[in-house]
């Protein structure tokens, strides 16, 4: 595999020789979850699905968990066959799918977020929709539309290969999930293969609210920390503040996604602004050394 | 069966197009392994038992006396002759209708549930459109006493109804699946999901050579019994091979297993058939190979039904076995290939197929074989297939649990007289 600082990235003025340009997108996310860290703080990572409750309003509720205190936004583009997703995003991405969604609406909303605020946006995308419109297009216009980079949740490293040659070319970072399940082999294949942050799966099972959080998660976190330096971030079961404070004691950020999606769905806006700021503070004042 | 699976790489004389996928399960540009990591690590477990198994004596011994105790293997290969005369052809028909439950899809359970067991995971799921698969799975796990959970698309609980009830007789969950088109796409999606959580002590059965690696191989190599008894019994029958195969095509695992078969046999021509539904329209078929794109749904890269964004288009078939908007890798690669052609026939070609083998032979197929009849009586009337063709016809399944589907659907004067009205 070749070293990332080594080669040509295609983002305008991000060449790695080119000291007086911005950071590549991948670095850009990766220095903000550094920066977090060195602050002895963990990140709150925030998901929604693009289009719901319909586009304006996802644009709105991205900005929203923004200004709330999200430190990285994971933006979702619906998509017809969510295979890790449980009920509550499943309707969500339903009524996005429903409405009209499409990737060049995605992209737009991605273009117009990004330039309106601070956080490192990253997508969680099911790869048909990268594999359809071509890996190599998807990563350039990924970055062009202002993205740091991808989850892409059923693309394990052994078929990355075309979207690992592509995000590298476009500098965004292709981010991949290490389980429970996961040998040290895989872990370690995971790690190497990765940018950005390792996404460590909080519990077995699809995206949804559960009553506490799994009892393997701290130690799945310690075992990705073995094979690499980048940001580990835990999620999926994530459901609530006080689940959230206690990944961030020990991992990089916390991830939530149904929770929010279902704050959204239910009250609005000002319900989502109120629960992003509750996670928000849990998460950064989780750790003694923290503000 | 196990001799064909150790050869690594196709050795010489081999270098037809059968063989083994990659390691990482890829036939070709086609297959692997696109599911979260999650269930990596079960895949990896479910590759290492299935080589162990098929290398292990003592389960093929324990496999082949259940096709042949329990199951009623092999099958007869019936050469039907008012049906051949009425298409000038000669055709054989391969009785998996006779198989007990009633389809192909039991010669898969069987095999998945003794690796289950011998992988010591005491809970099986499965998803079923038709609900065949479903039936089998509940069947083999009443059998060697398993846990048993199917998902099935909402919309297929009505209209295969009896398999429902089937399945509940043999103490089986049946989940009925209403997300996304309520089908059996939807209900893999379900039954994934279900196994992402529930990954360490259950087995996920799938009903078709679809799924990430090592499904697609493994699904062929427990349906291949399908294609090596069909083609000794032409053989000894005819004392030569036929001139052309042909298989109804859903998911593809009746039709894989017919032709893994003769797939090295060059002049044996194979034709898959898929659903042509209403017709062409998105939306309207289930002919993923004839009218997808690559694509990559449950877990490989195959023929999609999609569109221009990759969202995975819904499918119309009468028949809820071929309403799928995937096919198997294997047989994406064998169209690249060129050494399988894949047809459709819409659903009126297929109820009248149904009617013909009624009518011709005494036999109900199942709504999806009917697909493959209807074909091969189009295609004979054409001369697509010339007279005097000699054809094996997978007869998947028996039409029981399609009564009630093609009564409904025929129109008033061909509905069959009820002696009691006239
Ligand atoms: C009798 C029968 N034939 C064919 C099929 C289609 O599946 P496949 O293409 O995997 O053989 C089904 C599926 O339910 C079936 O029940």
């Amino acid at each position: 595999m070749p070293d990332p600082g080594t080669e040509v990235r295609t983002v305008p003025g991000a060449l790695p020789d080119d000291p007086a340009g911005p950071p590549a997108p991948a670095e850009r996310l990766e220095g903000r979850l550094e920066a977090l860290r060195r602050e002895g703080r963990a990140a709150l990572v925030a998901y929604g699905v693009a289009g719901f409750p319909d586009l304006e309003g996802s644009l709105a509720a991205f900005r929203a968990m923004a200004e709330a205190g999200a430190d990285v936004l994971e933006v979702g583009p619906p998509y017809s066959d969510p295979l890790i997703d449980g009920p509550v995003i499943q309707r969500a991405v339903t009524a996005a799918l429903d409405a009209g969604t499409r990737m060049d609406d995605v992209l737009g909303l991605v273009n117009e977020l990004t330039a309106s605020v601070d956080a490192p946006v990253v997508l969680l995308v099911y790869y048909n929709l990268v594999a359809h419109r071509g890996p190599k297009r998807f990563a350039a216009e990924l970055a062009a539309a202002g993205a740091c980079g991808a989850v892409v949740p059923d693309l394990p490293p052994e078929e990355a290969g075309e979207w690992l040659e592509a995000s590298r070319a476009a500098g965004i970072a292709p981010v991949f999930l290490a389980a429970p399940t996961s040998s040290d082999t895989r872990l370690a294949a995971v790690a190497e293969a990765g940018r950005g942050f390792v996404y460590a799966q909080a519990s077995l099972g699809v995206t949804g609210l559960r009553a506490s959080l799994a009892a393997g998660i701290e130690e799945l976190v310690g075992r990705v920390r073995a094979h690499t330096d980048l940001p580990v971030c835990a999620g999926i079961g994530v459901s609530n503040a006080d689940q959230a404070a206690a990944v961030a004691r020990f991992a990089d950020g916390a991830i939530v996604g149904t929770a929010l999606v279902r704050r959204l769905a239910d009250a609005g806006l000002p319900g989502l602004r109120a629960l992003t700021t509750e996670l928000a503070d849990a998460v950064h004042t989780a750790r003694p050394s923290g503000r | 069966m196990s001799d064909r699976l150790v050869v690594e790489a196709p050795g010489p004389g081999a270098a037809e197009v059968a063989h083994r996928p990659d390691p990482l399960g890829h036939f070709g540009d086609w297959g692997g392994r696109f599911v979260p990591e999650v269930l990596m690590a079960a895949l990896d477990q479910l590759t290492d038992a299935f080589e162990e198994a098929i290398a292990d004596p003592s389960f093929g011994a324990e496999l082949d006396a259940l096709r042949r105790d329990y199951a009623g293997r092999p099958t007869p290969l019936f050469p039907a002759r008012r049906l051949s005369e009425e298409l000038g052809l000669r055709v054989w028909l391969k009785r998996e209708d006779l198989l007990h439950t009633g389809a192909h899809k039991l010669n898969n359970s069987l095999g998945q549930h003794l690796l289950a067991r011998r992988m010591g995971k005491p809970r099986v799921i499965a998803e079923t459109g038709a609900g065949q698969h479903g039936v089998a799975t509940a069947t083999v796990a009443a059998l060697l006493g398993q846990e048993c959970v199917v998902y099935m698309g909402e919309e297929d609980t009505r209209r295969q109804h009896l398999n429902v009830v089937r399945m509940r007789l043999l103490g089986t969950e049946v989940r009925p699946v209403a997300t996304g088109t309520a089908t059996l796409k939807d209900a893999i999606n379900e039954a994934l999901r279900d196994w992402v959580e529930s990954v360490g002590s259950t087995h996920y059965s799938i009903g078709s050579v679809v799924g990430p690696h090592p499904y697609p191989l493994m699904v062929r190599e427990f349906q291949r019994v399908i294609g090596d008894e069909a083609r000794a019994q032409f053989l000894e029958a005819e004392g030569r091979l036929p001139d052309l195969a042909v298989a109804c095509v859903g998911g593809g695992s009746n039709a894989a297993g017919l032709f893994a078969a003769f797939v090295d046999d060059e002049p044996v021509r194979l034709v898959g058939v898929e659903a042509g539904g209403r017709g062409p329209q998105p939306g309207d078929h289930g002919a993923s190979l004839g009218l997808g794109e690559a694509g990559v749904l449950h877990g490989a890269r195959s023929y999609v039904l999609q569109d221009p964004d990759g969202q995975v288009l819904p499918t119309h078939s009468v028949s809820a076995g071929l309403d799928y908007p995937g096919v198997g890798p294997e047989h994406a690669f064998w169209k690249d290939a060129g050494r399988v052609t894949y047809e459709s026939a819409p659903d009126h070609l297929a109820l009248d197929g149904f009617r013909l083998l009624a009518r011709t032979e005494g036999l109900l197929p199942a709504l999806e074989p009917a697909h493959a009849i209807g074909w091969l009586a189009a295609a004979a009337s054409d001369g697509r297939v010339a007279p005097g063709t000699r054809v094996v016809l997978n007869l998947s399944g028996r039409g029981d649990k399609d009564v009630e589907t093609v009564t409904s659907l025929l129109v008033d004067d061909e509905t069959p007289a009820d002696p009691a009205d006239a």
